[in-house]
């Protein structure tokens, strides 16, 4: 069954397509990795799933729900988490309280409800340590962990990762992966759009090609990467 | 070891236990102290009020307005309209003058609302200015140069006979001995009130939003809920404040109830001196208000010189304004809402 669909969504900024006429589905329990170059339109796809940004037109099924036209708040509450490939921090909030702001409103349930949810999110992700430090005061690497865990937070079917693993350590990289796979292995949809290719492969069991804003490849990993289109873009790139 | 969260500090424990000292004193004030001091308290407090409210609307919801002359004026001219035209007695109308600025709150944000920073701004001044132009339209209340209580209306006010014998005073000081008891309970409930708010999830939402609406929005926080909430909450507040103040002057004109300089310029300078984006900085801006007010009221222009030029010096030097300064210094906190997870794997080393 999908979980996602998206029928011929597109984007422009002024002249500039970004999303060009994107057909896909993901399905339950799937975890779909996307690639492209700098500028593709990975991000602003993201922003078309989760209602930060507005479709020009197409058409974007949530479990069989239209939420083409529904707010990036009500996207949250049906499932749809995020992270942001600029961490996007609430600065003069603690780690632990930006996690509850997710959590509170994310699932609409009290504080106390929440709280060793939030506490097990930090351990996992790591920053437990950094529980009361205000969010502003955090590191590059620090951040872009919040913003996994906050996305954990609300508790979604359907998690969009952007470019989380850039910069870290293989160690640092060996951690994040185990702690996507374990997400996964908890049922929830994942995609993740990485740079980083040897970690994306060793948790997509799909990949999708975006250049230009067109999905110019959709399928197994393997395939994908040995195919003309992927080989040109990637010319030069480490694979 | 299990987690578990507090906001409590040593300090806001003793801060605590200090506050209910003090708002014993300033209960009991008017069986000590003499008129003078109980008209500049009254003064002082519902200064307060309005700094609080101003604070909530711009330094939690990121909403800076600086129209809030519209609540009080509203406020103040509902008081007098069901006073004069229908006979209520003033103190509860006092609740008139709130639900009042609470009804011209809808309209106003309903247009503020489409517009953004300094716009947003600009739009709350011109609907202050279009509701003042309004009301001096407003023959029954005198026009453009205002109007007075009725007489019999002031004197036979709830609860005056009973402070006239009580205290021994006469109507005129039992008047202002009431208003200021009553401007302590605004006080203390708006500054109790909007603690509450804070520790609630509702105030995490307002942080969040503060510091990052779209960040908020893919969390599940409703913005433009949390925006509508705090904005009529404060008109409401503003608008009983607005009711209280001219019940005490019993004397009202458009030009002094929709002062963009008394109701809003002040209250700015209040809460940026004092601290924006604290509870405890317009309780210091507001003492710091009244000080140099007193010290320099003779002075005429200069005194308005020596508030914009400390505004701004405050603003450069410390944008946290004196309690900022503080408690950055000491980590202070009289009204903590910071969470603090403690316990589990925080409970033998901490950063
Ligand atoms: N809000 C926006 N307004 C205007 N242009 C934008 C906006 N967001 C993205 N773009 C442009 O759209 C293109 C795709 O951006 P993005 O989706 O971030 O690509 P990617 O994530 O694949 O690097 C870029 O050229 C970018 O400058
Ligand atoms: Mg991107």
């Amino acid at each position: 069954m999908s979980i996602l669909s998206l029928k011929s969504v597109s984007k422009s900024f002024g002249a500039l397509t970004v999303t060009d006429d994107a057909s896909f589905d993901v399905l339950q329990g799937q975890a779909l990795g996307i690639i492209g170059p700098n500028g593709a339109g990975k991000s602003t796809l993201f922003n078309l799933i989760t209602g930060n940004v507005r479709a020009d037109g197409g058409s974007i099924h949530f479990e069989g729900r239209d939420v083409t036209r529904a707010s990036a708040m009500e996207r949250c509450l049906i499932g749809i988490g995020r992270s942001f490939q600029i961490p996007q921090p609430f600065e003069k909030l603690t780690v632990y309280e930006n996690l509850l702001v997710a959590a509170t409103h994310g699932r609409n349930l009290s504080e106390a409800i929440v709280r060793d949810d939030c506490a097990d999110i930090l351990e996992r992700t790591e920053l437990i340590r950094r529980a009361n430090v205000p969010a502003g005061r955090l590191s590059l690497l620090e951040r872009k962990r919040l913003e996994l865990a906050r996305a954990m937070a609300t508790q979604p079917k359907l998690l969009l990762l952007d470019e989380i693993a850039g910069g870290l350590t293989e160690g640092e990289c060996q951690a994040l992966i185990r702690t996507i796979k374990d997400i996964h292995a908890r049922g929830v949809t994942i995609i993740w759009i990485e740079h980083v290719l040897h970690a994306l492969t060793s948790v997509v069991e799909r990949l999708l090609v975006l250049d230009f804003g067109k999905v110019i490849g959709l399928g197994d990993p393997e395939e994908i990467m040995a195919s003309r289109e992927v080989q040109e873009i990637y010319l030069g790139i480490e694979v | 070891m299990a987690y578990s969260v507090t906001t409590q500090t040593p300090a806001s424990r003793i801060a605590a236990i200090a506050g209910v000292i003090l708002i014993s004193l300033l209960i009991a004030l008017p069986f000590f102290a003499g008129r003078g001091t109980i008209q500049d308290m009254f003064f002082i407090l519902t200064m307060l009020v309005l700094a609080q409210f101003w604070n909530l609307l711009a330094g939690y919801g990121g909403l800076v307005s600086i129209g809030q002359q519209a609540f009080v004026g509203t406020g103040a001219y509902a008081l007098f309209g069901v006073v004069i035209l229908w006979g209520v007695d003033p103190v509860p109308a006092i609740f008139c003058a709130g639900i009042a600025a609470l009804v011209i709150a809808v309209p106003t944000a309903f247009f503020a609302f489409r517009l953004n920073g300094a716009y947003f701004a600009i739009g709350t001044w011109v609907i202050a200015e279009v509701v003042r132009l309004l009301v001096a339209q407003w023959k029954m209340l005198g026009g453009g140069t205002g109007t007075s209580l009725p007489r019999d209306a002031t004197r036979d006010m709830w609860f005056i006979e009973s402070i006239e014998s009580t205290l021994g005073l006469r109507s005129a000081a039992a008047r202002d001995v009431l208003a200021y008891w009553l401007a302590l309970v605004l006080a203390l409930a708006t500054i109790g009130g909007i603690y509450w708010l804070l520790r609630t999830r509702r105030g995490l939402a307002l942080a969040a939003v503060r510091d990052n609406t779209e960040a908020a929005k893919s969390v599940g926080v409703d913005a433009g809920r949390m925006k509508w909430i705090v904005f009529l909450t404060s008109a409401f507040g503003t608008g009983l404040a607005g009711g209280l103040i001219y019940m005490q002057k019993a004397r009202i004109s458009p030009d002094a109830a929709f002062s963009v300089t008394d109701w809003t310029a002040y209250v700015i300078f209040i809460v940026v001196i004092g601290g924006i984006g604290t509870i405890e900085g317009p309780i210091i801006g507001v003492l710091v208000f009244f000080a140099l007010q007193t010290l320099l009221a003779d002075f005429g222009s200069w005194y308005l010189m020596t508030l914009g030029v400390l505004a701004v010096v405050v603003m450069l030097v410390a944008p946290r304004g004196l309690w900022g300064l503080l408690s950055e210094q000491t980590g202070l906190h009289l009204f903590p809402i910071r969470r603090r997870l403690t316990g589990g794997k925080l409970a033998s080393s901490e950063e």
